[in-house]
C-alpha cells in the first residue's frame, strides 16, 4: 500500500503540491485527475524520486519512497512509467525489456521475458525491430511490459492514453484491470482522460493546484454531476 | 527624479545618444593614454604594450563573435596568420606601401577569407563549428610550408621595420625631446588602433546589427519570426571579427619581426579563447583584461616558478597552465567571467537596496532584474536550459487556477 | 604502382588509428553530448606513462598496459570531478571546458615530461616485410596496429552488444531519465563511458607514437583528424566512425603521397567542411532529421 500524507513539492516559489495526502490501496487502480498543471505529474516524479519533495512523506510498505533515489526505485517494488512513452528509441524492443528485466528486485528471470511477451504478442513479434520504429500503441505496450519485467509492488503511470486511438487505450486499459485483477498489482494512473480513466479504477483523486479536491470511490466521482464538470470535463 | 518623467521613446533617445558619447569619451581618453604611455615608457615596456594591443584586437573581435553571437572559434589564430602573411609579404615588396595601406590589406584579406569560413560556419552548430575552426587553425601554418617559395617555409619570413613618417617623428620629437624608434611607430599606431576597433566594436554591439547578433545567439527560430536573416547575422558577425584578427596578424607582424609558421600553432587560438573567457564572454573590457594578463601575466608566473626552483623551461610552460586551471574554473564556478560576475553581484546588490526600500522597490525592481538577465545572459548562453520535463511551468499553473 | 600500394597501406594503418580516435570522440558524444578536445592530450599524457616506463627499463607490454590503465584513470577522473559540472549545461561552456583541459595537460605534461622530442618504441620492426625479393611495404607495427585497432572494436562491440553493462550504458547515454528509472545507476555508467572513451584514445596515442617522436603536440593534428572522421561517420555511429576514419585515412595519405604532407589538414578540413554542407548528418547517414 501507497501512503502519501502531506507531501509538498515545490518549483521555486511555487507548490506544484501542496500538502497532498491519500493512500493508494493495494490490488487496486488509484486514478489520479484534474486539469494540466494540477500537479500529476509532480506528484509521480516526486514518488519516484526524479523530483525532491519539500516536506510531509510518502512510503511503500515499510520503505520511505522519499529518502529512496530514482535508481533504486525499481528495488523497492515501484516502476514508474513517465510521460511520453519512456521507449528508449535507439534500442531494440527486447532490449528495452532485457532493461526492464534488469532492475528487477530478484534479477530478473528469462522467464519473465515470455511471460511479457504472451501478454503482449506483438512486442514478441517485434523482438529484434528498433524501438523507433514501433507506433505509438506499440511504444504504450512496450513500456508498460518493461515495467512488469520489473515485477513491481506498484506501477506509476503517467498518462497512457495520450495520442493513442480509442480502441488502442481500451486494450491497453482492460489488460491494466487484468493485471490488478490477476496479479494484485497495484496502479497509480494519472490521466487527462477522466472518463476512461474512471471506468476501469477503483479509486479517484482530483488534484487542482497541487492539493487533493476529492478523494473517493470511482464511482462516486462518476455519479457527481457538479464535479464532473468542475474538475473533470465530462 | 525629472529624468522619469520623460516620454519613453526620448529617454530611449537619450540613452543611445549617451551611450555613443560614452564610447567616443572613452576612445580619447583611452587615445590620449596610448600616447601618454608610449611616450614614457622604456622600450621593453613599448614592445609589452604593442604585444598586448594586439592581442587585445583579436581578443575583441573574437569576443564579439563567441560572445554576441554564440559561435565559438578556435580558428582565430588562423586568421592572424593570414594577416601576418600578408603584411610580411607586402612589406618585403619593394613597392614601399605605406604602413596603413599593408594593414589595411591585412584586414581585407583576412576579412575575405572570413567570408568564407562565415559561409560554411553559419550553418553549423556548436560543436562543429568549434571542430571545422579547429581544422582550420591546424591547417593554414602548413600552406605557408607549402608555397615555401613566397612565404618561406618553415623558417617564415622577416619583416622589415617601417619607415617612421617625419611628420610623427616631429610629433614624438615635441613630445619626449627624443627620436621615436620604428618599433615605437609601430606601437603608437598598435595602441590607437586598438582603441578604434574597441570605439566601434563597441558601438557595433549597441547598434541594430549588435542586436540581431545577439538575438541569433539566444534563440534562432525567434530570430528568424522577427525577420532577421540568420546566415547573413552570422556571416556578418565572422566576417568583422576575422577583419580584427587580420589586423592583429598584421600588427604582430611588425611587432614580432617574423612571420612564421611556429608563431600561429593551435596555442595562439587557444590562447585567444583564453583571454575572452577569463574576462567574460561578450564584454570588450573582459577582452581587454583577458589579454592584459595574457602579455603580463607570464612574466610573473615565470620569475615565481623560478623563485620556488623550477628552469626556464618548466616556469615558461607555468603560465599556460595557470590560464588553463583558470579557464576550466571559470567555466565551472563563474561562467560570466570576470566582468559578468562582477556585473552580476552588483545587481543583486543593486536588487536588494531596490527590495529594502520597499515602496519605491516596484520602480527600481524591473531594471535590476533587467540588468541582471543582461549581466548574466550578456555572457554567452552560460546557463543550461530548464528541465524540459516539468510537469508544467509556473506561469501556466497560475494562469490555469484563474 | 609501388607508390599506390605503399599509400594505400599507409592509409589503411593510419585510418585504423583516425578510427579508434572518433570512436572515443563518438562514445563521450553519445553519453553526455560533448565533444572531448581534451583527448589528444589525454592520450598524450598516457603515451608518457609509457614512455616513463619504458624509459626506466619496463618492457613495452607494460607500458602498454599502463597507459591503457591510466587512460582509464584519467577518462574516470575527468568526468567525474569536472565535466560532471557541464553535462547537459550550455554546449559552449562544455566546449570551453575540454579546451581548457587541453591547455592544462598541455602544460603540466610539459612541466612534468619535459617539452622536447622524444623517441618512442615500437614493439615490431617499422621497416617492410620481405615477401621472396621484394619489399611488400606493410610493416610489423603496420600489422600491429591494425590488429589492436580491430580487437579493441570486436571488444567494445561485444561488451555494448552482448553484457549487460553494456546495455546500462547505452541507456543512459540515449534516455538518462528512463535508465534512471529501470534502475541504471546513470552516473556512474556515463563515468564508465568517460573511461572507456579515454582507454581507446589511449590506443590510438600509443599506435601514432610507436617507432616515433612524442612531445606535448604531438596529438593535437590527430585530434582534428579524429573528429573529420567521427563527423565524416555522422558522429553519433561507432560503426560510421570506423568507416569515416579508414577512409580518412586514405584520402589523406593520398593526398599526403601525391600532393604534399604539408596540406593534410588543409584536405581534411576541405573533407569535413564538404561533408557537412552537403550531407550534415554524416556520409552514412540513412535517417536525416532523427532528432525529436
Amino acid at each position: 500500500m501507497l501512503d502519501v500524507r502531506d507531501l509538498t513539492t515545490t518549483y521555486g516559489a511555487v507548490r506544484a503540491l501542496d500538502g497532498v495526502t491519500f493512500t493508494a490501496p493495494q490490488g487496486r487502480i488509484t486514478a489520479v485527475l484534474g486539469a494540466n498543471g494540477a500537479g500529476k505529474t509532480t506528484l509521480l516524479r516526486t514518488l519516484s524520486g526524479l523530483v525532491p519533495a519539500a516536506s510531509g512523506s510518502a512510503r511503500l510498505g515499510d520503505t520511505d519512497l522519499l529518502t529512496t533515489p530514482a535508481e533504486e526505485m525499481t528495488r523497492a517494488g515501484l516502476a514508474h512509467v513517465p510521460e511520453g512513452r519512456g521507449v528508449i528509441a535507439q534500442l531494440t524492443v527486447e532490449e528495452n525489456l532485457r532493461l526492464g528485466a534488469l532492475g528487477a528486485r530478484g534479477g530478473g528471470r528469462k522467464a519473465d521475458l515470455d511471460r511479457v511477451t504472451d501478454l503482449f504478442p506483438v512486442l514478441g513479434e517485434r523482438r529484434h525491430q528498433v524501438a523507433h520504429t514501433l507506433s505509438g500503441g506499440e511504444r504504450q505496450m512496450l513500456v508498460i511490459a518493461r515495467a512488469l519485467l520489473a515485477d513491481p509492488a506498484i506501477l506509476l503511470l503517467d498518462e497512457p492514453s495520450l495520442g493513442l486511438a480509442p480502441r488502442i487505450v481500451t486494450q491497453i486499459f482492460d489488460l491494466l484491470r487484468g493485471l490488478v485483477d490477476d496479479d494484485g498489482l497495484t496502479v497509480v494512473l494519472v490521466e487527462q482522460n477522466a472518463r476512461s480513466a474512471l471506468s476501469i479504477s477503483d479509486v479517484g483523486l482530483v488534484l487542482d493546484l497541487g492539493k487533493v479536491v476529492v478523494h473517493d470511490d470511482a464511482a462516486v466521482l462518476v455519479d457527481d454531476a457538479t464535479l464532473r464538470h468542475a474538475y473533470l470535463g465530462f | 527624479m525629472a529624468e522619469r518623467t520623460l516620454a519613453l521613446p526620448d529617454r530611449l533617445r537619450r540613452v543611445t545618444d549617451d551611450t555613443l558619447g560614452r564610447h567616443l569619451l572613452a576612445g580619447l581618453v583611452g587615445a590620449v593614454v596610448v600616447v601618454l604611455l608610449l611616450s614614457f615608457l622604456g622600450g621593453f615596456r613599448v614592445s609589452q604594450l604593442a604585444s598586448f594591443s594586439y592581442l587585445a584586437i583579436a581578443a575583441a573581435g573574437l569576443t564579439v563573435l563567441t560572445g554576441l553571437n554564440g559561435q565559438l572559434s578556435l580558428g582565430h589564430g588562423a586568421f592572424m596568420a593570414i594577416g601576418a602573411y600578408t603584411t610580411a609579404v607586402l612589406q618585403r615588396t619593394e613597392l614601399g606601401l605605406p604602413l596603413v595601406v599593408v594593414l589595411v590589406a591585412a584586414v581585407l584579406v583576412a576579412g575575405a577569407v572570413g567570408v568564407v569560413v562565415g559561409l560554411a560556419a553559419a550553418r553549423l552548430h556548436g560543436p562543429y563549428i568549434a571542430g571545422a575552426t579547429l581544422a582550420l587553425a591546424i591547417a593554414v601554418p602548413g600552406l605557408a610550408i607549402f608555397w615555401r617559395d613566397l612565404l618561406g617555409g618553415e623558417q617564415g619570413l622577416t619583416v622589415p621595420l617601417p619607415d617612421v613618417p617625419a611628420w610623427f617623428a616631429d610629433a614624438v620629437f615635441f613630445l619626449t625631446a627624443t627620436d621615436p624608434s620604428s618599433s615605437r611607430y609601430v606601437a603608437y599606431l598598435a595602441g590607437l588602433a586598438l582603441v578604434a576597433v574597441l570605439v566601434l566594436l563597441a558601438n557595433v554591439a549597441r547598434s541594430r546589427t549588435g542586436r540581431r547578433w545577439q538575438a541569433v545567439r539566444d534563440d534562432e527560430v525567434a530570430a528568424q519570426l522577427a525577420g532577421i536573416d540568420l546566415g547573413r547575422a552570422r556571416v556578418l558577425a565572422f566576417v568583422v571579427s576575422a577583419a580584427c584578427a587580420g589586423l592583429a596578424g598584421g600588427f604582430m607582424a611588425f611587432v614580432v619581426r617574423l612571420t612564421a609558421p611556429s608563431g600561429f600553432t593551435l596555442t595562439l587560438s587557444l590562447t585567444l579563447l583564453t583571454a575572452i573567457v577569463l574576462g567574460g564572454l561578450g564584454s570588450l573590457t573582459g577582452a581587454l583584461i583577458g589579454a592584459g594578463l595574457l602579455t603580463f601575466l607570464p612574466q610573473v608566473v615565470t620569475s615565481v616558478g623560478g623563485d620556488v626552483g623550477l628552469s626556464d623551461v618548466q616556469s615558461a610552460e607555468l603560465a599556460p597552465l595557470v590560464y588553463g586551471l583558470v579557464m576550466v574554473l571559470v567555466i565551472l564556478l563563474a561562467p560570466g567571467g570576470l566582468v559578468g560576475t562582477i556585473r552580476l553581484k552588483r545587481a543583486e546588490r543593486a536588487a536588494r537596496r531596490a527590495a529594502a526600500a520597499g515602496a519605491t522597490a516596484s520602480t527600481g525592481a524591473p531594471t535590476s532584474a533587467d540588468e541582471r538577465t543582461r549581466a548574466a545572459s550578456g555572457t554567452g548562453a552560460t546557463t543550461g536550459p530548464e528541465d524540459p520535463q516539468h510537469d508544467a511551468p509556473p506561469s501556466t499553473e497560475r494562469k490555469r487556477s484563474s | 604502382m609501388q607508390q599506390l600500394t605503399t599509400t594505400l597501406l599507409t592509409g589503411l594503418t593510419l585510418g585504423a588509428v583516425f578510427s579508434a580516435f572518433a570512436l572515443a570522440l563518438v562514445m563521450i558524444w553519445r553519453s553526455t553530448r560533448i565533444v572531448n578536445f581534451a583527448q589528444a592530450p589525454m592520450a598524450m599524457v598516457t603515451t608518457y606513462v609509457a614512455l616513463v616506463l619504458i624509459d626506466a627499463g619496463a618492457s613495452y607490454w607494460v607500458g602498454f598496459v599502463a597507459a591503457l590503465l591510466s587512460g582509464f584513470v584519467l577518462g574516470a577522473v575527468i568526468e567525474r570531478v569536472v565535466v560532471r559540472h557541464v553535462e547537459g549545461k550550455a554546449e559552449l561552456n562544455a566546449v570551453i571546458l575540454t579546451l581548457g583541459l587541453f591547455i592544462v595537460l598541455h602544460a603540466a605534461a610539459a612541466l612534468v615530461f619535459g617539452s622536447r622530442f622524444r623517441s618512442f618504441p615500437a614493439p615490431f620492426g617499422v621497416r617492410g616485410l620481405t615477401v621472396g625479393d621484394s619489399t611488400i611495404p606493410l610493416t610489423g607495427f603496420g600489422i600491429f596496429t591494425l590488429v589492436s585497432v580491430l580487437v579493441v572494436m570486436g571488444l567494445l562491440v561485444a561488451l555494448f552488444r552482448g553484457t549487460d553493462i553494456g546495455l546500462r550504458m547505452r541507456a543512459a547515454a540515449f534516455g538518462p531519465e528512463v535508465a534512471r528509472l529501470l534502475g541504471v545507476k546513470v552516473g556512474r555508467m556515463l563515468t564508465l563511458g568517460w573511461a572507456l572513451a579515454s582507454v581507446v584514445g589511449s590506443l590510438s596515442g600509443l599506435l601514432i607514437a610507436g617507432g616515433g617522436l612524442v612531445h606535448p603536440g604531438y596529438m593535437d593534428s590527430v585530434v582534428v583528424y579524429g573528429f573529420v572522421a567521427a563527423v565524416l561517420g555522422g558522429l553519433e555511429s561507432p560503426g560510421g566512425a570506423v568507416v569515416g576514419g579508414l577512409s580518412l585515412g586514405l584520402t589523406l595519405s593520398v593526398v599526403s603521397g601525391y600532393v604534399g604532407s604539408e596540406v593534410v589538414p588543409l584536405a581534411a578540413l576541405l573533407v569535413l567542411v564538404v561533408v557537412l554542407l552537403v550531407r550534415p548528418g554524416g556520409l552514412f547517414s540513412t535517417v536525416h532529421e532523427r532528432r525529436v
